[in-house]
């Protein structure tokens, strides 16, 4: 246990710009620890991916910022984690705001059964901004900046639901950006859809990260290498669950991981 | 000797056409035969006099049924201007806010009112809410005491049919709603309540029909008065009171113009039923046809 702690924190790489940070997090559902004494630092404006094998802990590490494992009853986090240096689990932090702060998208694309515009604007008038114009506004901005404006400007009175999995999942990315959040988690969001569309959204991320700063969660070992600048890798082994093995500049990672698992594993040898 | 088994397909084929076929066999005859015994008084009174006749003389031969149309649609109306606002409150406890410990033992005490028998609910309105009534004026018997006995009748329908709707919405639209910085309560207002729509709409036909169609308990807490009612307090009967009192000694055109409440009834409760679908469709086709 000591090993594998001092072994995490040693490899953590040097950053200045620190936006969110977990320290000793622990994650229990009921008896079963999902996550055990996480450390890492993740940089603003870049893309971090979290990687490992089904089962290991990633999407509660990344549940974890936006505190959604608040809604499975029965949790419990010990340790810090942080956003902008402070601790998000505190009593004094409400949840609504620290959730318009840190944005997520599912792996299954969620619209919800409404138009276009609907599902767009549904942040932002939750937030009190009701004037007609400004959310108009909004809908434009967004849609452009995840590239599906071209697609749907003509269409926004429709169901969003008629759109092409990649579509909606696109519209689900821009209905995060209209609540203007500083953090975006993307929950494996590649995963129900086809290689072009997968595609499209690795270069919207790419052009979302000068602004924003991204979490992702993948099982898409090429994916992880072509996106993210900074890669996390996690583990279990039998019924030991949620270890960080090893976190480290992408390029390190894949090309010199320090350790063995992580190395057999990028290779394909298991998993 | 083994039977092929291409006749054993059509031996299943024909049991189940059969089946299937005397049941609307049975909703037929039914419609013709009421239709047929009702059809003399509308010949005899005429349409219009027979709706919208404000006296109800048997003995004069005077058959106006508006007293009694007044008195159902009075009492349903009543009943669901409660009962809607109440049972979807309550399924949003049971669906959303209620921890399991306290659902799982209000949910079947919901499910066991649907099964009380109506006589008891007329029962507990004679001996309870009318004396209460009688308190504010009249006799208490009336169609105030009829709404709050409805109220408790249609209550469980509405608030359990509602709730496996809630329930049904996909948890993804919930996690979707709570990531974006929704609170808890714009959640259920904005994104769960209306994808349940459709389900709580189907709750209130249900319940509706129930309160239409409700004729023990109303017959013994409403009063079954034959004069016009002319506020809450007032006793009333219902198109369902209506046949129920008198059948056991109707006669003739009496007899006849009790089924020919029974039509009034059936095409009340077709209209009712009608218009909410109608509602209904209208606002969720255009998401429904893309959900698979």
């Amino acid at each position: 246990m000591e090993v594998t702690l001092n072994k995490n924190i040693e490899s953590l790489p040097y950053l200045d710009n620190v936006k969110l940070r977990t320290r000793m997090a622990n994650l229990y559902y009921n008896k079963f620890q999902a996550l055990r004494n996480v450390t890492l630092e993740i940089p603003s404006h870049a893309i971090t991916a979290i990687i490992g094998p089904s089962g290991c802990g990633k999407s509660s590490l990344l549940r974890l910022f936006n505190r959604m494992n608040d809604l499975i009853p029965n949790t419990r986090v010990t340790g810090d984690i942080e956003l902008d240096g402070k601790n998000i689990y505190e009593k004094s932090i409400d949840v609504v705001d620290l959730r318009k702060r840190v944005g997520m998208v599912f792996q299954k694309p969620n619209p919800f059964p409404m138009s276009i515009y609907d599902n767009i604007v549904f942040g932002p008038k939750q937030h009190g901004r009701t004037n007609r114009n400004e959310l108009n506004k909004i809908v434009e901005n967004v849609l452009r900046k995840s590239a599906l404006w071209d697609e749907v400007k003509d269409k926004l009175e429709q169901s969003a639901l008629a759109l092409s999995g990649g579509q909606q999942q696109r519209l689900c990315i821009a209905r995060v950006l209209a609540v203007e959040p500083e953090v975006i988690l993307m929950d494996e969001p590649c995963s129900a859809l086809d290689p072009v569309a997968t595609l499209k959204i690795e270069d919207l991320m790419r052009t979302l990260r000068e602004i924003y700063t991204i979490v992702i969660v993948t099982h898409n070992m090429q994916q992880a290498a072509r996106v993210s600048d900074m890669a996390a890798f996690m583990m279990m082994a039998g019924d030991r669950a949620g270890e960080l093995v090893e976190y480290g500049h992408t390029s390190q990672i894949f090309t010199n991981p320090r350790d063995k698992r992580t190395e057999d594993y990028i290779t394909g040898r298991f998993g | 000797m083994k039977i092929p088994h291409h006749l054993t397909d059509k031996f299943a084929k024909y049991t189940v056409l059969v089946c299937a076929a005397s049941s609307v066999i049975i909703l037929a005859a039914i419609t013709v035969f009421i239709v047929l015994q009702g059809m003399p008084t509308f010949q005899k009174v005429g349409v219009f006099d027979f709706l919208f006749g404000t006296e109800w003389r048997p003995t004069y031969d005077k058959y106006g049924i508006l007293a009694m149309i007044v008195g159902s649609t009075a009492v349903t109306i009543g009943a669901l201007a409660q009962a809607i606002p109440l049972g979807i409150a309550c399924a949003i406890l049971l669906a959303e806010v209620a921890p399991n410990r306290i659902r799982s033992f209000l949910r079947p005490a919901v499910e066991l009112l649907v099964g009380i028998p109506s006589v008891i609910y007329g029962l507990i309105g004679m001996v309870l809410i009318v004396p209460a009534v009688r308190h504010i004026g009249g006799s208490g018997f009336s169609i105030l005491a009829a709404c709050l006995v409805l109220t408790a009748m249609v209550l469980p329908t509405i608030i359990s049919i509602s709730e496996d709707s809630i329930r049904a919405v996909p948890h993804a639209y919930k996690e979707g709603a709570l990531a974006l910085g929704a609170t808890r309560w714009q959640t259920i207002s904005r994104v769960l309540l209306p994808s349940a729509r459709s389900g709580i709409i189907a709750s209130i036909v249900l319940g509706m029909g129930r309160a239409v169609g409700e004729t023990m308990a109303m017959i013994m807490v409403i009063g079954n008065a034959i004069a016009f009612p002319k506020s809450p307090l007032d006793p009333a009967r219902t198109l369902t009171g209506n046949i129920a009192v008198e059948i056991n000694y109707a006669t003739g055109t009496h007899e006849s113009a009790l089924f020919a409440t029974g039509i009034v009834l059936l095409i009340f409760i077709i209209v009712l039923n009608t218009i909410t679908t109608v509602v209904l469709r209208r606002g969720i086709q255009k998401h429904a046809e893309h959900l698979t």
